[in-house]
């Protein structure tokens, strides 16, 4: 039986073409950038090519863009390096954020208040996960240093006001990061137009290799580097460029940049078509997140009464790979706290499903799912009577 | 929701060498095999885990490897709640109620047999697979092999040593259809060369009597954290009734000790039992310890039926004790009468008295009471 991957949230497959581009880099062009000769001179075109072309994509400037280890490195560099920036240059050391962020923010964030004497203020979400553009108006203070909400939701997909809250905090004179991070496989990413300081990005949410991320920063914003050695990335990410995921990345966002209203038109069908039969399937069923503003690939559900890692199991023996909101081997089940902070009861939260389609998704793919979901759901709502 | 035409087993896996050895004799037999493991409740510990033996992160990790070696799916299932109900606090109101409680017995009475049997019944599978050391026979009434009409039997393991059927008295023909016991068959010697011959990455770790749920072993300081208002001194008495002494709580007594009681006497004293109505110790001489018979409650009987007359049969009264031959009456209201052919010392209220003719395991009860000689004085 063939199994099905309906799990492009949690990662993407390499994409075959940026295999090809990377993989002279993994061969014969094994330089460091940093060298003088020959080899190390094409190894710094390479990186500094990559560089023009996620510049190009994100609207920005070549040396705006910091390659980092990944999406969480990216974060924890954004937050760390803007809040301590801030604080030595004006005393600011207030942050905001919202309870819904990813943990790379969260647990940063978090670091930052407990360890580090930052005062934090995380925004309210209304039902669907949204902050309101006019609660973080009321948060800001003149000692803020940054604010930081996702573009989307990674366990939700829900999508923020990303370029009202930028404005606002610009107004104000405060930084704005945002976590785009799950966005970047079909959202644009252009930064002009949204108008933020800093934005994180991992490759591997969209075809490209993990381990490898990048982060915006704006021209003149203050950032302190948090991994410190050489002086790679203009001083601001110490180490050896990783040169071969760096051309993926570079590789990976450009055709994820041209493809885009291709795939997010069937992705979006696909995703409707989930939720439909979904909903009209399985008894005591919710979507979690915004019904429209969300991501085109995304589509999240609660189930009463159920344990979404029973339902993952079952659904990995029917040979569908899929997510709750929050993955956990160890059998140890915690409401997720994106799901709480939506006000949802935990008999609700505990039942949550990810289903996220991607470029190898196929109509038979979620056909297959919708058959085998509402059975998977019923057989677990049956576990709990008592054998015959 | 099958991936294939193979009869699916799942095998309850713990990362030691007898699941681990039930799991790889089960792939080989040519079964499809799922590994789940139980997460169970745990005691808080002091850095900030929780401890329970059978689902640390070690023992799950072991899991793991072995599911991988196998190549089998592994998952991890949540029967914290479960098993914080029906065991642990079991396991504290029996003591709490005067009472030596089995916790081991319960867990396979509601976790194992109840709660994972229906979870893989649900994922479709046809049986679930432990590491216990005991067998499982089909007696067929009719023509026809297990489909047809019959009766599952409990039956000792090969391993008499091992034998494990004494905490799986409390199963029934509703639990037994659908049972496998694949190291059974085999001694402890064997199943850890046949760990060894399949390349098993088990770790040979020392075997443990203790519950898995305490953080140190240490039933009485675990009761002292958990249940500290259940715990109150009272008098210590002789069996006619006579006050000698102050005891810490019932609880920290077991019956036949003689060390640590806190009374002095002219002669060696005892613990005798409780009178939990009274919140009393009864201490006495060893002439006064021990009983011939015993009643017991909650009786299981494997077959389903109650046997209609008394019958001979040979009863454990504690997993470690040999069996002693005895004469069983069914009584009304799932109860059982034990007369022993012998005095036993230590026949102890909370544990299970559980009844064999040869190598079948016919069930068992709770024992309520021993009927005691310094009771039958007073």
């Amino acid at each position: 039986m063939e199994s099905i991957y309906l799990d492009y949230a949690a990662t993407t497959p390499l994409d075959p073409r940026v295999l090809e581009a990377m993989l002279p880099y993994l061969r014969e062009e094994f330089g460091n950038p940093s060298s003088v000769h020959g080899f190390g001179r094409r190894a710094e075109k390479a990186v500094e090519g990559a560089r023009r072309t996620v510049a190009e994509v994100l609207g920005c400037d070549p040396d705006e863009i910091i390659f980092t280890g990944g999406g969480s490195e990216s974060n924890n560099l954004a937050l760390r390096g803007a809040a301590f920036a801030a604080r030595e240059l004006r005393g600011a050391n207030h942050l905001i954020t919202a309870p819904t962020e990813h943990e790379a923010v969260l647990a940063t964030m978090h670091q930052l208040r407990d360890h580090f004497g930052f005062e934090l203020t995380e925004l309210p979400v209304d039902r669907t996960g949204r902050v309101e553009p006019a609660d973080v108006v009321r948060a800001l203070r003149p000692d803020t240093a940054l604010v930081s909400v996702m573009t989307a939701n990674n366990e939700i997909g829900t999508l923020q006001p990303v370029a009202e809250i930028a404005a606002i905090c610009h107004e104000r004179g405060v930084l704005f990061h945002t976590d785009a991070v799950q966005a970047a496989s079909q959202l644009d990413l252009n930064v002009r137009a949204s108008g933020v300081d800093l934005l994180s990005l991992g490759a591997h949410k969209f075809y490209g290799p993990k381990g490898v991320g990048a982060l915006y920063v704006r021209r003149g914003t203050p950032l302190l580097p948090t991994q410190t050695g050489g002086a790679q990335e203009r001083g601001r990410r110490a180490g050896t460029s990783n040169v071969a995921s760096i051309v993926g990345l570079a590789e990976a966002l450009r055709i994820t940049a041209q493809e885009r209203e291709t795939h997010n038109a069937r992705f979006a069908a696909l995703r409707e078509y989930v939720i439909a039969g979904v909903l009209s399937n399985v008894p005591e069923s919710r979507v979690t997140g915004h019904r429209l503003e969300r991501l085109p690939n995304h589509a999240s559900f609660v189930f009463r009464y159920i344990n979404g890692n029973d339902l993952l199991m079952h659904l990995d023996l029917a040979g569908i790979a899929a997510s709750s909101g929050s993955a956990c081997k160890t059998g140890d089940p915690r409401p997720s706290g994106v799901l709480l902070a939506l006000g949802l009861e935990p008999e609700w939260a505990l039942g949550s499903l990810r289903i996220t389609v991607g470029r190898g998704t196929t109509e038979a793919h979620v056909e297959r799912l919708v058959a085998v979901l509402p059975k998977a759901v019923e057989k677990l709502r049956a576990e709990r009577l008592a054998l015959a | 929701m099958k991936m294939s035409d193979r009869v699916r087993v799942v095998v309850a896996m713990s990362g030691g060498v007898d699941s681990s050895v039930a799991a790889a004799l089960l792939v080989q037999q040519g079964y499809e095999v799922i590994g789940l493991m139980m997460r169970l409740w745990g005691e808080p510990e002091l850095n900030g885990g929780v401890h329970n033996r059978c689902c640390s992160p070690d023992s799950m990790a072991q899991a793991r490897r072995v599911a991988e070696k196998l190549d089998i799916p592994f998952y991890v299932v949540d029967a914290q709640a479960p098993f914080k109900s029906r065991v642990v606090d079991f396991f504290i109101n029996g003591y709490l109620s005067g009472v030596t409680p089995n916790p081991c017995l319960e867990c396979n009475r509601h976790i194992r047999w109840d709660f994972l049997l229906r979870k893989a019944l649900s994922l479709d599978a046809q049986y679930l697979a432990t590491g216990h050391y005991a067998r499982v026979r089909f007696i067929s009434k009719s023509e026809g092999g297990p489909g047809g009409e019959g009766e599952f039997q409990l039956l000792r393991a090969v391993d008499e040593r091992k034998d494990q059927s004494y905490v799986l008295s409390v199963m029934g023909q509703a639990q037994l259809r659908h049972a496998l016991f694949p190291v059974g068959a085999y001694t402890k010697a064997e199943v850890r060369e046949l760990a060894r011959q399949f390349d098993l990455p088990v770790a040979e770790r020392p075997e443990s009597q203790d519950l898995c749920f305490l953080a140190d072993n240490d039933y009485r300081r675990f009761l002292r954290q958990h249940a500290s208002e259940g715990l109150r001194p009272g008098p210590i008495i002789r069996s006619d009734g006579t006050v000698i002494g102050q005891h810490q709580g019932l609880p920290f007594y077991t019956i036949g000790q003689r060390k640590g009681i806190g009374v002095a006497g002219s002669e060696p004293l005892y613990v005798l039992g409780t009178r939990p109505e009274a919140n009393a110790l009864v201490v006495g001489t060893a002439d006064e310890l021990g009983s011939d018979r015993l009643t017991a409650g909650r009786v299981n009987w494997i077959s389903g039926t109650a046997p209609a007359e008394p019958f001979r049969a040979e009863v454990k009264i504690r997993y470690k004790a040999p069996p002693v031959a005895a004469t069983v009456t069914p009584l009304p209201d799932q109860r059982a009468e034990v007369i022993f052919d012998q005095r036993l010392r230590d026949i102890t209220p909370g544990q299970a008295a559980v009844f064999y003719t040869g190598e079948v395991c016919l069930g068992g009860g709770i024992i309520l009471r021993a009927d005691r000689r310094y009771e039958q004085q007073r």
